[in-house]
């Protein structure tokens, strides 16, 4: 029986915890930095509980303060939302030692899933298909070379502990893998401590669309339909919606199966999504498995009628999943954007600051999840999400045209923001007629 | 001319690529910093030996502070 819950998370996405904790009449408790004592979250909350100074390496990466806060505030479970720890099995393992529930599944299928090479090997293993590539990590440039030759050109080069598209490095031909390599290697060690790379071919011009799963303590096991996610930057996501526009009906249920199994492969439980690349062909390759709730994961409760965050809940509290496969179906069309602090112009560089003035669109069908108000010091210490906009509608275009005028409505001020971007984003005729693929932002397709 | 290079944007310094004394080439990192969970070079905008490194790793910059000077 779960009473109440730290929330270990900032921004947009604590506030959305505390307001399914409110829906369940479960007590709230959020932890902040020094730099955000004022912040929305720790309003929103029943109790705020203080855990360091500004760095995220000193508060909100900090296992051990978030557990002795966890327990000194007698919560009895911790909810990581996204980013954070939220992947981080050490963290799952100290709030099972501490005696808390950790809202998400097993630390094991958190460290299985957050090795990408193992993940991808026991992924094929399970039947779900996997885009060519180094079955394991290549131990130097010279095994990468003759892995490269048999995967062909042109390659990625990922880091094995890696994830957020950091070291991440497209490799055209033969003669530009060793410096490629070198770099990506120096940069995997900086960010994650371990060097160790994989290769993968590239695919030119893929759509990514992910797959919602769900599952409980006694083995049920749902999938909630697929996103389409594939207008990001730097390898994160700008625009998703749900259902994804013009896939063949035996793509889509092709995708839910193999999700279905590769969720089942590892015994998973609670939410977590499997993303996969899509071909011109309608092949389908596995990319990685997100062992936490999403940051779009509100385009799957609007378009299905669902509240994953009460549902991981009250799994995570020991009851038995609420919904049959049979009884979850699209019933709307939803899309999000995400409106960061970055310039668009500039290649989306950051932006901090002070929001000098904030107005947000409301209205039919207009959803917005937001971590700042007007005064909000924009820190250069964290992610630079400000608010997601979401809209839904009895159809696609019907969404669409929503989303599009709730952003004309949209007013920032202060600091930049991806807002003129995706203003040409939805005004575009590729994503209209939903043609869209992961490279478009970035080869300049909705440049000013 | 000695010149000074400048942050282009507000953050914190994650790590100094080149040392005081050190010979970099128009575009290589000088330092390295980190804004927003994004690591972002400032760069040599010429060739050059570095005169003067004036930041430490850790501390916060805002956009056009000064962060190493060239001969």
């Amino acid at each position: 029986m779960i009473r109440t819950v730290l929330v270990a998370n900032r921004g947009e996405i604590a506030r959305r915890v505390v307001r399914a904790c409110r829906r369940l009449g479960l007590r709230s408790v959020a932890v902040h930095s020094e730099a955000d004592r004022d912040a929305p979250h720790v309003r929103d909350a029943d109790l705020a509980v203080a855990i360091g100074p500004a760095p995220a390496r000193e508060s909100y990466l900090d296992i051990e303060r978030i557990v002795e806060a966890a327990c000194r505030a007698g919560a009895d479970a911790v909810h990581p939302g996204y980013g954070f720890l939220s992947e981080n099995w050490r963290f799952a393992e100290a709030c099972r030692r501490a005696g808390l529930v950790f809202v998400g599944p097993s630390s094991d299928a958190i460290r299985t899933m957050g090795d990408k090479t193992a993940a991808r090997r026991l992924m094929a293993a399970a039947g779900v298909p996997v885009v060519p590539g180094s079955p394991e990590t290549v131990v130097d440039v010279g095994e990468a070379e003759l892995c490269a030759r048999d995967v062909g050109y042109p390659i990625i080069l990922k880091a094995a502990a890696g994830g957020g598209g950091i070291g991440m490095a497209r490799v055209a031909a033969a003669g530009d893998l060793p410096a490629a390599f070198a770099t990506a290697a120096r940069r995997a060690q900086a960010a994650f401590g371990r060097a160790d790379l994989y290769l993968e071919r590239f695919l030119e011009r893929p759509r990514h669309v992910e797959v919602q799963v769900f599952g409980d303590a006694a083995g049920a096991l749902v999938h909630l339909g697929e996103r389409e996610c594939s207008l990001q930057r730097r390898h994160q996501k700008l625009v998703e919606e749900s259902p994804a526009p013009n896939l063949p009906p035996a793509t889509r249920e092709g995708l839910a199966r193999a999700a279905l199994a590769g969720a089942r492969a590892i015994g998973y439980v609670n939410a977590g999504t499997l993303e996969f690349l899509l071909d011109a062909s309608g092949g389908f390759y596995f990319l990685e498995m997100n062992t936490r709730l999403q940051v779009e994961h509100p385009v799957t409760e609007e378009a299905t009628g669902l509240d994953l965050v009460v549902e991981q809940l009250r799994v995570a509290g020991g009851a038995p999943l609420a919904w049959r496969q049979e009884d979850i179906v699209p019933r709307r069309a939803a899309i999000e954007c995400r409106v960061y602090a970055e310039d668009p112009a500039k290649g989306f560089l950051p932006s901090p600051g002070t929001i000098a003035r904030l107005e947000l669109p409301a209205g039919e069908g207009i959803r917005v999840e937001s971590g700042v108000e007007t005064g909000t010091v924009v820190s250069v210490h964290y992610d630079p999400l400000l608010f997601k906009l979401v809209a839904a509608g009895a159809t696609r275009a019907e969404a669409v045209e929503r989303l599009a005028e709730a952003l004309e409505r949209c007013v920032v001020e202060g600091v930049r923001t991806t807002l003129p971007l995706l203003r040409r984003v939805l005004a575009s005729r590729e994503l209209r007629e939903g043609r869209v693929h992961t490279q478009m932002i970035e080869q300049g397709a909705f440049n000013a | 001319m000695p010149e000074e290079i400048k942050a282009h944007i507000t953050g914190v310094v994650f790590q100094i690529t080149a040392a005081a004394g050190a010979r970099v080439a128009a575009g290589d990192p000088v330092i390295v910093l980190e804004s927003m969970k994004m690591e972002i070079p400032v760069e040599a905008p010429r060739d050059g030996a570095v005169k003067e490194i004036r930041v430490q790793e850790g501390q916060t910059v805002q956009e056009g502070d000064v962060v190493a000077v060239l001969e």
